[in-house]
């Protein structure tokens, strides 16, 4: 009973090590480009996201969903600046929703009251969510003009925003 | 791994995945009834791989569960490989192969829906042969076969049935030229979806004992179907589909034949500042999985979503949860947006937000059947209306503002009642809850970079646990740290001794797409609901150490 324990314990031990060990070793190292799945807009027309471009100008993808406060705190942020980010970076805000067929319906009423100007993609079944790895919401990946990944953030807090505003500001220089 | 990027001369590939680790350790507290498992911690812990080359990709997620959490399927045991596939698409010619694992959903799932809910140990992941083709513009079609995701222990464990399943769509506007750019885009669709499983018989008494006890035949073969549409014009979306099932008695049931239905219509769209959502379901003898003799968390082959709102706010969300009644529900909701707008006279600098939530579902207008039939089908349903007995019924009305550029709040009001006999989400109360729910919550910015975020939450009820308060505290320094305390009391207990304090605190630090958090406290029981079906996971006192990654 000793031993199992003493096991159980060591297994733990290790895979968290091993957890935290794998994931300093990856650190800042990104190349990956946008993953291609098709999903639809709320105008109906099928969009594939390995096709999404911006005229060498940086792309954010931002995973959300109308259940998640964080979320809606980040996307209303990133709306209050969207106008100044967009004239001096070129960027393109890409705001994926992640609601189910529970509240998938809910995502066209809710962006229309919220008078978002971002692109707005539905990802109901989490396919493009499960090709970007995305565990929880929110998580806001950063693409260069180039289509390679250079940032990403899980969770949002206040201020965030200034921590992109700098890496956008890093892309456009 | 990851940094790998392609040259010029060959593409190696990407490597990318995520690493998922739970840990909670447990103290007994008697007042909560907390208790200690035998091996007195608990570990949940994943990592998927993904390696992609060119159009291949393979990966795979190695899982352990050394023992799971608290609330958790016991039965998910060790430690070993609990999904891998290997996948070519090939976009030019239209056509995608994955065979092993893959999650797939049709339409909006009322039919067939693999998927998982990680946290909530959900994930009936299917385990064979996926194709999906676009031999033309337009022109969408998935074929899947295999079986489904049951149990782990070690390594990954299949249900007993063989699901076979195919989907079309057909988007008009794509396949008619010239009209690619219409403004009305019509997009019909069919599913069709089989279960195979070894049959046998079943033996079932006639109460009137005049013939003698009756020897069913379990059908071997079980067929649904569905036709479905979506309507898109401009902003406005409408969307109806029907579903039908037949030859399929199972544990869920009681092992009637009677066919099952489901009816569901939708309807979005805005009027000046005003956004709207009317959805009207009707659900009608719709369990569906892969073994006919399992119940609640497993082997589910469609999902068929609640009614009511995804609440965000703990009291709203965590107490009273509603899930679909699968066996049959008539249920309605209506939603309303609005939004006055910046710089106007009531809207304030930066406007305000506001909206309104009602849903509500009954039992079927259904009659009992008797004799024979009664055995063999249980009831038929009258109509599509509405039946006598209500499940639920919340009304939530939500007001959100932003006073400067330092502060915001939000208030929300919300009344339910909530049929504990229709989602039996507890065991201290039977028949209808009813309750009053307000939330206030505040955002400072107290310095560049820094905030703090309260809500003060009550519920208001005489049934069941009585009356509950929440407090919440967050401060965040970002991009990096945060720390939150959060205080549930039911002081409303009617048993004295159990008016107790849940306090939890937590901190964790955040370096991109890596986050780490550690928590201490007590942990109130709660209720997951998933697709039709709920989950009590147990209080609980102690450690929590959870870390995610992405790379």
């Amino acid at each position: 009973m000793l031993i199992n324990l003493h096991k159980t314990f060591l297994s733990a031990k290790s895979v968290l090590i091993a957890g935290v060990l794998l994931s300093l070793m990856l650190g800042d190292a990104y190349a990956q480009s946008i993953p291609s799945v098709k999903l639809k807009d709320l105008t109906g027309s099928t969009i594939d996201t390995g096709t999404l471009e911006n005229d060498g100008n940086p792309i954010v993808i931002c995973f959300w969903a109308t259940w998640c406060s964080p979320c809606k705190r980040e996307l209303n942020t990133y709306m209050d600046y969207y106008g100044d980010w967009q004239d001096e970076t070129g960027v393109k805000i890409v705001a994926v929703s992640i609601d189910d067929s529970r509240s998938t319906n809910r995502v066209s009423p809710y962006i229309m009251s919220s008078g978002w100007e971002f692109d707005i993609l539905l990802d109901p079944a989490g396919d493009f969510k499960r090709a970007m790895n995305v565990m929880n919401v929110p998580h806001t990946f950063l693409y260069n003009g180039a289509g390679e990944l250079v940032w990403s953030h899980n969770n949002y807090a206040e201020g965030d925003e200034e921590e992109l505003y700098e890496e956008l500001l890093k892309l456009a220089n | 791994m990851s940094g790998v990027v392609k040259s010029q001369a060959t593409d190696p590939g990407v490597v990318s995945g995520n690493i998922s680790i739970l840990f909670q350790s447990y103290e007994e507290d008697t007042l909560i009834g907390a208790v200690v498992p035998p091996a007195k911690s608990g570990l949940n812990a994943f990592s998927n791989v993904n390696y992609t080359q060119g159009n291949f990709s393979a990966g795979l997620r190695y899982e352990s569960y050394l023992n799971s959490v608290l609330g958790f399927p016991g039965r998910f045991k060790g430690s070993g490989i609990g999904y891998r596939y290997a996948r070519w698409s090939d976009k030019e010619v239209g056509v995608d192969v994955t065979v092993g694992n893959f999650y797939e959903t049709f339409g909006a799932g009322y039919l067939f829906r693999s998927y998982e809910a990680r946290n909530l140990g959900l994930d009936n992941a299917m385990d064979g042969v996926r194709l999906l083709l676009h031999p033309i513009d337009g022109v969408a079609v998935k074929m899947v076969y295999g079986k489904q995701r049951l149990d782990f222990d070690s390594e990954l464990i299949n249900g007993e049935g063989i699901i076979r399943g195919l989907n079309a769509e057909v988007n008009l506007n794509d396949l008619i030229p010239g009209l690619e750019d219409a403004k009305l885009r019509i997009t019909p669709s069919y599913s069709f979806v089989s279960r195979f499983q070894d049959g046998g018989n079943i033996v079932k008494d006639e109460p009137s004992d005049t013939i003698g006890p009756l020897i069913l035949e379990l059908p071997k073969n079980v067929a649904g179907w569905e036709y479905g549409a979506t309507v898109h014009y401009g902003m406005w979306k409408g969307g109806v589909n029907l579903t039908k099932k037949i030859n399929d008695p199972s544990a869920d049931n009681g092992y009637i034949y009677k066919d099952g239905e489901a009816l569901m219509a939708y309807l979005t769209g805005n009027i000046k500042d005003f956004s709207f959502l009317l959805q009207r379901s009707i659900t009608d003898n719709m369990s569906f999985r892969s073994d006919r003799d399992l119940l609640l968390f497993d082997a589910p082959i469609n999902n068929i979503p609640s009614i009511t709102k995804n609440h965000t706010y703990n009291l709203a969300a965590t107490l009273y949860p509603y899930a679909t009644v699968i066996n049959g529900e008539s249920s309605f909701r209506g939603e309303l947006h609005y939004k006055l707008k910046r710089g106007s006279k009531l809207g304030g600098k930066y406007g305000t937000k506001m909206n309104l939530v009602f849903s509500t579902s009954y039992s079927l207008d259904t009659t009992r059947l008797s004799g024979v039939d009664g055995i063999v089908n249980g009831y038929q349903r009258n109509s599509w209306g509405f039946g006598d007995s209500l499940n639920v019924q919340d009304i939530s009305f939500e007001i959100e503002r932003k006073f400067s550029k330092n502060f915001k709040a939000k208030a929300m009001y919300m009344n339910l009642q909530f049929n504990t006999l229709a989602t039996p989400v507890t065991t201290d109360f039977k028949g209808i809850v009813f309750a009053d729910i307000f939330v206030l919550e505040t955002q400072i910015k107290t310095a560049k970079r820094q905030s703090l975020r309260t809500e003060f939450q009550a519920l208001l009820t005489e049934q069941d646990k009585g009356d509950w308060a929440t407090a919440v505290v967050e401060y965040t320094w970002s991009p990096h740290w945060f720390a939150s305390i959060i205080d549930q009391y039911n002081f409303g207990n009617p048993d004295e001794a159990k008016r107790v304090h849940y306090l939890y605190g937590s901190a964790g630090y955040i370096n991109g797409p890596h986050r780490l958090s550690i928590g201490y406290g007590k942990r109130r029981e709660g209720i997951f609901c998933v697709g039709g079906v709920c989950r009590a996971v147990p209080a609980s006192s102690g450690l929590e150490v959870t870390f995610t990654s992405s790379f």
